[in-house]
């Protein structure tokens, strides 16, 4: 406990309840990662509703998930894990000690967040509003779905609850990136502290792996090759 | 030092393994597999996760402490979808399994 019993011997950014760095370093970890564990409980109830009421309507569920905009669906996964990369890249600049590339890779990282929700926002839920997919604003049972269609209503509810789910948890992380980036371009990380950029990535990390199921579970659940008889 | 410093090439590794499963698991939803869709598209799904879980959330570097707690996080959620659709799942057996009600008066019987 008496390791550091001079206030002055402090190394910026280290709280002197702990013992050393690494041990500060591993229980900042083990916190958040508890976060992030109540956060897969969070969204698992969502998930757990999903496979509840697709083993009781799979055909209204698949023909909800073909009616996606696979091509968006698939480009904002691409676009996440690019802004995941990024993340992980401003934390090595700060882990490796350079300052500027740690405020840039950060820039980077919310301008790439900013892009997938605009293509989600400004091109695929104003496209379901249009065509009267979006359950609450007008939404219209096609013919085409047969007798079970009433149901697909009950995809695009899990499709928008969870997307804007989703969606919500970017913009709070843009809003924390933000504080960072400022923090970032204040030289307050370094070699030896970053715990604040680490935190944050694991939060933003976490939100790409929710985005990876839900591509598969919204997109591609249905399958995407042409039903004889069937046409969208 | 505090924390494991990931070298660049392997977060490169990962991003472009990580692109290329987006574009498979994209492009196998477009050949009938019938079931099997859903199966693929989850496996890609799982692989991408331990990709980003791993390298880009350090865990392959962490210790135990931490790796517990995410399988803990990951076994209660199982736990909750187990007894969920265990409930769900089987609500209708008396009713729409017939050998189980052709069986019972004969058991009755019994006694």
């Amino acid at each position: 406990m008496a390791v550091h019993a001079v206030h002055g011997e402090h190394p910026p950014g280290f709280a002197h309840q702990f013992e050393d760095m690494d041990q500060q370093h591993d229980a900042g970890n083990l916190g958040m990662w508890l976060f992030l564990a109540t956060e897969i409980m969070f969204f698992g109830g969502l998930f757990m509703s999903y496979i509840v009421y697709r083993t009781k309507f799979p055909d209204a569920f698949a023909d909800g998930s073909r009616l996606l905009n696979v091509k968006f669906g698939a480009v904002n996964t691409g676009v996440l894990i690019a802004s995941s990369l990024t993340m992980a890249m401003a934390i090595h600049s700060a882990q490796v000690g350079k300052k500027k590339p740690q405020v840039w890779y950060l820039i980077f990282t919310m301008i790439l967040g900013a892009l997938f929700l605009f293509l989600k926002f400004n091109f695929e839920w104003r496209a379901d509003y249009h065509e009267h997919l979006i359950p609450g604003f007008g939404f219209m049972v096609r013919p085409e779905w047969g007798p079970g269609g009433v149901h697909v209503q009950m995809f695009f509810l899990f499709y928008f609850f969870m997307t804007g789910l989703h969606a919500l948890h970017m913009i709070v992380g843009i809003g924390i990136l933000t504080v960072l980036t400022v923090m970032a371009a204040r030289g307050r990380f370094y070699e030896q502290y970053y715990a604040p950029l680490e935190s944050s990535g694991l939060y933003w990390h976490f939100v790409d792996i929710i985005w990876i199921f839900l591509f598969p579970l919204l997109y591609l659940a249905g399958g995407r090759y042409p039903i004889p008889g069937v046409t969208h | 030092m505090a924390g494991h410093v990931v070298p660049v090439k392997i977060y490169l590794g990962v991003f472009f393994s990580l692109l290329f499963l987006t574009g498979l698991t994209t492009a196998v939803a477009f050949v009938d597999m019938g079931r099997f869709n859903l199966v693929v598209a989850l496996a890609i799904a799982v692989v991408k996760m331990l990709l980003v879980v791993l390298f880009f959330m350090h865990i392959k570097y962490s210790p135990p402490l931490i790796k517990l707690v995410i399988v803990a996080a990951v076994l209660w959620l199982a736990i909750m979808v187990t007894l969920t659709l265990s409930d769900e799942l089987t609500r209708n057996w008396g009713v729409k399994i017939q050998g189980w009600s052709m069986i019972l008066p004969y058991f009755r019987a019994l006694f």
